[in-house]
């Protein structure tokens, strides 16, 4: 969907949260991440930190990152990788005995690292999570086989062959499944009241942006 | 018992030639014999699964889950919302709660809302196919209708995360939840109750952007299915399925292995007991067949 902020205006946003809050992250993370007016209730009692399925590929764990932001380590955590990780299995909120929203955080911190333009470029979910993203407002439903022929073709052409080409026998399965229809790549499914949808996303980030401060 | 009523979301990849096509038709077979009206919600989108958050703040995305929700009040008034895959079940419920926990959010949901001439009320439940079939029926009455007992069938139950936690079924543990088991032996099958992975996280969306992390999930999700023994696994969410299913022929070229574990959905065992043919339980839709239910929907019933 267009209308997201360029690169100028996220240095622009950044050095406005960084005037705005100065040394105080816990509250810019409290005002403008989801949910993070929960991050203090963490009592860091550790029981989260193993529950991660990629845990051990985490630089900084759910309560490391939670330590992290009250001890303002602003740049350390909004560049980082790990919250990048979640794959939203929700096994550290089941656990939490503060019952913090964790996997909303995790969303919610990356988020906003992305908004500031401070998000790890190289990071595989990102790009996913932003080709989704883009994928599914555009029609108000994912089209599989887009987000596939996107996915392999981001590096380029000549990779997306060779993506394709190594994932032909499974594409070849899918197709004769009936689970995947050629047909897609020409529009797809989608909702019928494209418009309305797409005006109601606009006015949600509209609204959010102006509750946090984040409009121009 | 009378018709069974439900508004209903597929959710994007169980649309026909979606990769859960065969979640939906056999959730279609199922229903016919339990006697279960399922109607589309008229113009559902896409709830934004789990990884479309760099895209935008939670507000769009409780909005985008407000709208079904609103068409869902406004078009099938009084119907319970069914959805059949985690991740919208999931997401709807969380929008669902969070707007029932705080007025300025409903107020702005429906501010955003109205640019689409919508309106939520928060009258709709939002609620898995498992939970009807669970709490709307009841084993015993699920069991009644099956004349096909899958005999002599091991199943591993792989329950994954999303339909586990953070809501899970009621009355269920997010350790060991034992209605997977539990149906399957409802159906004549056996259940693999020792099956260690059941509620492992095969690494969802992250499959596709994190495959090597991810398949190391796969590979321990499957492994053990052969440990105990198991004839196929089933599972009850979409995502699981295809990627338990269809990583295992790269798990193979990493990992040395030698795989070939057919992954099924609940609704395909429940059509397949309740007389369905293969083709009414979609198996013709596996990429690792399975064969076990393929010959059993190809005998005689018993009864
Ligand atoms: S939901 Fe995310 S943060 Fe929580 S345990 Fe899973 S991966 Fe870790
Ligand atoms: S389990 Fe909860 S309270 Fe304990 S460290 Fe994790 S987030 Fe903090
Ligand atoms: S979770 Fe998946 S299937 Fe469900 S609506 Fe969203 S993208 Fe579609
Ligand atoms: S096991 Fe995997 S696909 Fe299933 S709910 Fe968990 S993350 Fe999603």
């Amino acid at each position: 969907m267009p209308g997201d902020a360029g690169m100028g205006d996220m240095a622009d946003l950044n050095e406005r949260a960084l005037a705005k809050y100065r040394n105080d992250f816990l509250r810019e993370v409290e005002e403008r991440v989801d949910e993070g007016h929960w991050v203090k209730m963490c009592m860091q009692c550790g029981v989260c930190a193993g529950s991660c399925p990629f845990g051990p590929h985490w630089e900084h764990s759910p309560p490391k990152i939670f330590l992290m932001i009250r001890a303002g380590k602003r740049e350390a955590v909004l560049t980082s990788d790990s919250m990048w990780m979640c794959t939203s299995c929700y096994n550290c909120v089941v656990r939490c005995p503060r019952k913090l929203p964790i996997t909303t955080i995790m969303h919610g911190l990356a988020t906003y690292a992305q908004r500031l333009g401070l998000a790890p470029k190289v990071q595989p979910t990102r790009d996913f999570s932003i080709i989704f993203w883009e994928n599914f407002t555009r029609t108000g439903r994912a089209n599989e086989m887009r987000l596939m022929l996107r996915l392999w073709f981001k590096e380029g052409f000549a990779a997306g062959v060779k993506k394709a080409l190594s994932m032909r026998d499974l594409g070849l399965a899918m197709l004769r499944t009936k689970r995947m229809s050629p047909l897609e790549i020409l529009g797809g499914h989608g909702v019928k009241d494209v418009k309305g949808f797409q005006a109601m996303i606009r006015k949600a980030k509209e609204i959010e942006d102006r509750r946090r401060g984040l409009s121009g | 018992m009378a018709k069974k009523e439900y508004a209903f979301y597929p959710g994007c990849t169980s649309h026909y030639r979606g990769s859960a096509s065969n979640y939906l038709v056999s959730v279609e077979s199922m229903c016919k014999t339990l006697d279960v009206k399922l109607t589309e919600i008229p113009d559902w989108n896409c709830c934004g699964a789990s990884v479309s958050y760099a895209g935008s703040g939670e507000l769009a995305r409780h909005v985008i889950n407000a709208r079904n929700f609103a068409l869902a009040e406004r078009d099938l008034p009084g119907q319970d919302i069914v959805a059949t895959c985690a991740a919208c079940w999931l997401n709807a419920r969380e929008t669902k709660e969070q707007l029932g926990a705080s007025a300025q959010l409903l107020a702005d949901t429906n501010e955003a809302l109205k640019e689409a001439g919508l309106q939520y009320r928060g009258e709709s439940e939002v609620r898995h196919m498992v939970e009807v079939l669970i709490e709307d029926f009841g084993y015993e009455a699920l069991g009644e209708k099956v004349v096909k007992p899958l005999e002599g069938v091991k199943f591993a139950g792989y329950v994954g995360c999303q339909t586990n936690r953070p809501f899970g079924i009621a009355g269920e543990s997010f350790e060991n939840p034992m209605y997977l088991d539990r149906l399957v032996e409802t159906m004549g099958g056996e259940a693999l109750t020792k099956y260690e992975q059941k509620v492992t996280c095969c690494g969802g969306a992250l499959a596709v952007s994190e495959p090597e992390k991810s398949q190391k999930q796969i590979k321990d999700i499957v492994e053990s299915a052969y440990d105990h023994g198991a004839d196929m696994i089933v599972t009850p969410c979409p995502l699981c399925q295809a990627n338990v299913e269809i990583y295992q022929a790269d798990v193979n070229r990493k990992y040395g292995t030698k795989f070939n574990m057919p992954v099924t959905y609940y609704s395909q065992l429940m059509t397949v007991a309740y007389g369905g043919s293969a083709k009414e339980a979609a198996l013709d839709g596996q990429i690792i067949r399975a064969t076990k239910l393929e010959e059993i929907a190809a005998k005689p019933a018993k009864k």
